[in-house]
């Protein structure tokens, strides 16, 4: 085995549900296959409720998994506090506010050496804390060692947690909206950071966002999440220039940015109706049928019957789409 | 018509830290049935600018110059003409519509509530009955004004703070960063509604924003403010498109078009961070983090001053005709 795929994060036909009150069951991930390897940046998009934080989460560890598996490096993911301990060395959480992820009375250097600690990592303390300092650009680190969070600025904090997440050298970050909370400019200064990490130190990200822009900014791949599944991935300029589900051609349709109507693959925006359904009450047949552009104006009749029999699944090509319509177009 | 226009507007907050000029010197027109949008990162004073319309800032605060709401000074209205005009004459959406919403009422009550204020002659059933064909405007159902707000979703209490900023009529509708936490497709649901509500019933709206990109979809005039001033102005889609100012610049390229390949892999943003408010550098407030800064940029301040058509920029080198972006 070589030396990447030692290392990459994998997800296998992964479910999450959560019990409600009276009976219901939210199904927040149901069946989602994934890859991050190291070296690149995978965008995971999506709207709130989409199931994106609860499929971090639960890549992380930090929620179990109802069935389907999560494996770092082949190995699927333990159980026991150890094994989690251990694989964790090698996933870490970024998370996305920097204000609330930091102790306000833990000092710079306090909040970096935090896991070295838990980690029981002894040696060279204050090399390692300043090298990941230095790494996510707070340079001299030293200068940042006494400093309290409130007495920096948005984009230090959001530097300094990533910082407390390279002093354990782990192959993949998994980062939940990264510059969600930030200035418009010091969101440039973050994404930069996150893209030489993967340049210089061949670092991998699962990049979670609600932003296409960002996507567009920094991954290499990109899959739209919606209500619990991947309805399309690939590499982002195809995903996002030529987008082939429904959904996704929406989603893009709408980016205040890409107004610019010549540049847009997408001639006119689509605005959906109706929100996002409620992961307890996912449609029958394909989840997306009932906003579905292309069957409420007529183009899917063809197809309305497996839309309304079968959820669709992704197709194996490298940028896959799960739609009926999308399916047999192809097969023409 | 001009419907709210500031001129030379000075908002200074007095704390322990000493005095803090928010706003420098701010002169902007609103006209009837148009947008105008505001963008700038935190603490430019754009929030403090719109505060200062309807006098909601804390005592701290001292306000300067003048704010005509159709002709009359804001600054200068007795509190019982103020009252009269906050709902009816100007309204405001804020963010954070969790936070804005009363938690423990009924969300058709809280429509209705500024209505009963404002009209004593308004009957509890009709206002009612108004509040729910509002709430149906910004599309929710009927079925909706028994609700809660924890019942609803982000998207949907955001529309009622649209409808709640519709009750009274008004004439000005000031929404400060009304869409910011919104996912695209709500973001875009709740634009449209705002676009329409513009063109259909004439009515003015000043549009606070960080995201350049979004006001350029919906905003006929832009500014674009920094540290508490103006610093370019012109229609939305070429200040977005083409800026005339290197802060303006920058802040568009943290919103990338996609497709774009020049800002593929290549996350645009802006070093440093915005000036302390309490200590200015000399000369230009920007120079600091600006790229393109000659030696005159240190030792005087630039002004506001029209560069063609419609555009104004506040930046020595745009007005010399020069390029702002290097690269």
């Amino acid at each position: 085995m070589d030396a990447v795929a030692d290392k990459v994060l994998t997800a296998r036909g992964l479910r999450v549900a959560f019990g409600l009150p009276g009976g219901r069951t939210a199904r927040a991930v149901d069946g989602v296959d994934l890859d991050v390897a190291p070296g690149e940046i995978v965008a995971l998009a999506g709207e709130s409720g989409c199931g994106k934080t609860t499929l971090a989460r639960t890549l992380l560890g930090l929620e179990k998994a109802t069935s389907g598996e999560v494996a770092f490096g082949g190995v699927p993911l333990g159980r026991s506090s150890k094994a989690l301990k251990a694989y964790r060395r090698q996933v870490q959480l970024v998370l996305q506010d920097p204000s609330g992820a930091l102790n306000p009375r833990h000092t710079v250097y306090d909040a970096v050496a935090e896991g070295l600690r838990i980690h029981g990592i002894g040696d060279d303390e204050p090399g390692r804390v300043a090298d990941a300092l230095a790494r996510a650009g707070l340079r001299p680190p030293e200068r940042f060692f006494l400093a309290y969070p409130h007495e920096l600025s948005g984009g230090q904090r959001q530097r300094v947690v990533i910082a407390g997440a390279l002093v354990l050298e782990p192959s993949i970050l998994v980062a939940d909206e990264p510059v969600a909370s930030l200035d418009a400019s010091v969101r440039g200064e973050i994404l930069s950071l996150l893209l030489r990490l993967k340049e210089d130190a061949g670092l991998g990200a699962l990049v979670i966002t609600h932003d296409l822009g960002l996507a567009w900014s920094i991954a290499d791949r990109i899959a739209i999440m919606y209500l619990g599944r991947i309805v399309e991935q690939g590499p982002v300029e195809q995903v996002l220039t030529d987008p082939r589900h429904p959904y996704t051609r929406a989603l893009v349709s709408v980016l205040p940015g890409s107004l610019e109507r010549a540049q847009s693959p997408v001639a006119e925006p689509i605005v959906l109706a109706g929100e996002l359904p409620d992961a307890s009450r996912i449609p029958g047949g394909c989840r997306f049928r009932p906003r579905c552009q292309e069957v409420a104006s007529g183009n899917a009749l063809a197809v309305l019957g497996q839309c309304e029999g079968e959820d669709p699944a992704l197709d194996a090509e490298a940028h896959a789409a799960a739609c009926h319509l999308v399916h047999a177009r192809m097969a023409a | 018509m001009t419907l709210l226009e500031f001129r030379d507007v000075h908002v200074t907050y007095t704390g322990s830290r000493g005095r803090i000029p928010a706003v420098r010197g701010v002169d902007l027109k609103v006209e009837a049935g148009t947008t105008v949008g505001i963008a700038g990162e935190s603490g430019c004073g754009k929030s403090t600018l719109a505060m200062a319309v309807l006098r909601l800032l804390p005592k701290s605060a001292e306000v300067r110059g003048e704010i005509l709401l159709d002709g009359e000074d804001l600054l200068r209205m007795g509190w019982g003409r103020l009252r009269a005009v906050r709902w009816t004459g100007a309204s405001i959406v804020f963010q954070g519509a969790m936070h804005s919403l009363n938690a423990v009422q009924r969300i058709g009550r809280q429509v209705a509530e500024p209505m009963l204020v404002h009209d004593k002659d308004l009957s509890p059933a009709a206002a009612a009955k108004r509040a729910e064909g509002l709430l149906e405007r910004v599309g929710l159902p009927p079925s909706r004004t028994r609700s809660y707000p924890h019942e609803l979703s982000g998207g949907q209490r955001q529309r009622v703070m649209i409808a709640m900023a519709l009750a009274c009529d008004p004439d000005l509708i000031i929404a400060d960063e009304a869409t910011t936490a919104l996912d695209v497709m709500v973001q875009a649901q709740v634009l449209q509604l705002i676009s329409g509500l513009v063109s259909e019933r004439g009515v003015g709206m000043v549009m606070i924003s960080h995201d350049l990109s979004v006001l350029s979809a919906v905003c006929d005039t832009a500014a674009v403010m920094y540290a508490g001033r103006i610093v370019e102005q012109g229609p939305a889609h070429e200040v977005f498109a083409q800026a005339r100012h290197p802060y303006s610049a920058a802040l568009g390229a943290a919103f990338p078009v996609i497709g774009d390949p020049a800002a593929r892999l290549r996350p645009g943003g802006l070093a440093g961070d915005p000036p302390d408010p309490a200590r200015l550098p000399e000369g230009c407030s920007f120079r600091p983090r600006c790229a393109v800064s000659v030696e005159r940029c240190g030792e005087e301040s630039p002004e506001l001053l029209r560069i063609e058509g419609a555009r104004s920029s506040a930046c020595f080198v745009a007005q010399e005709g020069e390029p702002v972006v290097i690269g």
